[in-house]
């Protein structure tokens, strides 16, 4: 019975593999790439940093900006320090973590046209 | 001894107790105040950040100026009409007697500033511890500031900039000028220009909280003559000059 069942559940991984490369192949629109470098969590739950990361950015530009609250939780150098690719030490390009998800969705990020895409250089050393 | 003589001794105690705290010495405090403050920590209307600049010492070189422009990642195109500029060096020279001098000069962080009064989008405000910004966000670059400034301290990003510093960002088609070095000043640092002074220069600049009775920038002012530019604008300004 256990093997039955263990069959199924490799037959329907396997037909969902190759249906997700199928995909991958018929669609023109290349699929973004999340890369996640470094560090272990982000500072929300995954679904709440896909729908809400913009207003996250939004209220603390402000707080930042305003009143000098550099609070590093919502800090947009935060996002860049982990979210960089180690290759290219960005988050823009053609697989940058930005870039990617944002080409993806046709949604256009006027963030880096002033702030840095770049990690900061002395982030590797602080805890 | 009977309760009330008692109680009125220990009154007696607690106010001499209380008198000498407060009267041990002028600018002495039992705890000090931090210098910087916590990120969780909004900037205060307690503080006014300013600069003391002592022209007498200030000599040809430029180290506030290029440590100013590495520090924000200040780049030119080669194009000095339209460049950015957040500090440059002032010749001054009395024509009679020939008596030349040479003063650095950045955005001078008034209390009144008139950029602030200008700025259709409200986009050039003062932060609440005195230090004029530019929020880049809100800025449509229209550059009443630009005009409106009476030092020509603030500039206009004219070209796609690459290369900012994560501290700092600049992008075109908005303005911007002297911060104070807010990042540096919000980590409790001083501004690179006062650091590189200090370090390479003839020890010109001062920083400090202009309210801070214990502060260095405080007692200067109290006790030496020192001047505004353009004074007689009324916008008291949080950068000041000593022998001009």
């Amino acid at each position: 019975m256990m093997r039955i069942a263990a069959g199924i559940v490799a037959a329907v991984l396997l037909l969902a593999g190759v249906a997700d490369a199928g995909e991958k192949q018929a669609s023109r629109v290349s699929v973004p790439v999340v890369k996640i470098e470094k560090g272990e969590a982000c500072v929300a739950p995954t679904g709440e940093m896909r729908r809400d990361h913009m207003k996250m950015l939004l209220h603390q530009r402000d707080r930042t900006m305003r009143q000098g609250l550099r609070e590093p939780r919502f800090s947009l150098k935060g996002c860049v320090d982990c979210h960089a690719s180690q290759k290219t030490g960005s988050v823009l390009g053609k697989e940058g973590f930005c870039s990617s998800c944002h080409e993806y969705a046709a949604v256009s990020i006027d963030c880096f046209e002033c702030h840095s895409p770049n990690p900061r250089k002395q982030a590797a050393a602080k805890p | 001894m009977n309760p009330d003589r008692r109680h009125f001794l220990g009154w007696g105690a607690a106010a001499a107790g209380a008198a000498a705290v407060t009267t041990l010495a002028p600018g002495f405090r039992l705890i000090e105040l931090a210098q910087a403050r916590s990120p969780q920590e909004a900037a205060s209307k307690l503080q006014r950040w300013g600069l003391l600049i002592d022209i007498t010492k200030c000599g040809e070189c430029d180290a506030c100026v290029t440590a100013c422009h590495e520090e924000n990642g200040v780049t030119g195109h080669g194009r000095p009409e339209t460049d950015a500029q957040w500090i440059r060096k002032v010749s001054l020279r009395d024509k009679r007697t020939g008596y030349a001098q040479t003063l650095p000069l950045m955005c001078q962080h008034c209390e009144h500033p008139p950029c602030v009064d200008v700025c259709p989008t409200g986009a050039s405000f003062k932060r609440d511890d005195g230090i004029v910004l530019v929020d880049k966000h809100t800025c449509i670059g229209c550059r009443y500031c630009v005009m409106a400034c009476p030092y020509a301290a603030r500039s206009f990003v004219h070209e796609a900039t690459s290369g900012q510093k994560p501290d700092v960002p600049r992008g075109k088609g908005t303005v911007e000028s002297c911060t104070l070095c807010v990042h540096r000043v919000d980590r409790g640092e001083t501004p690179a220009c006062v650091e590189a002074c200090n370090k390479d220069g003839g020890k010109a600049m001062a920083f400090g909280d202009l309210n801070d009775a214990s502060s260095e920038i405080h007692r200067r002012l109290k006790s030496q003559p020192s001047s505004q530019i353009r004074a007689d604008l009324a916008l008291n300004t949080g950068v000041r000059y000593q022998g001009l």
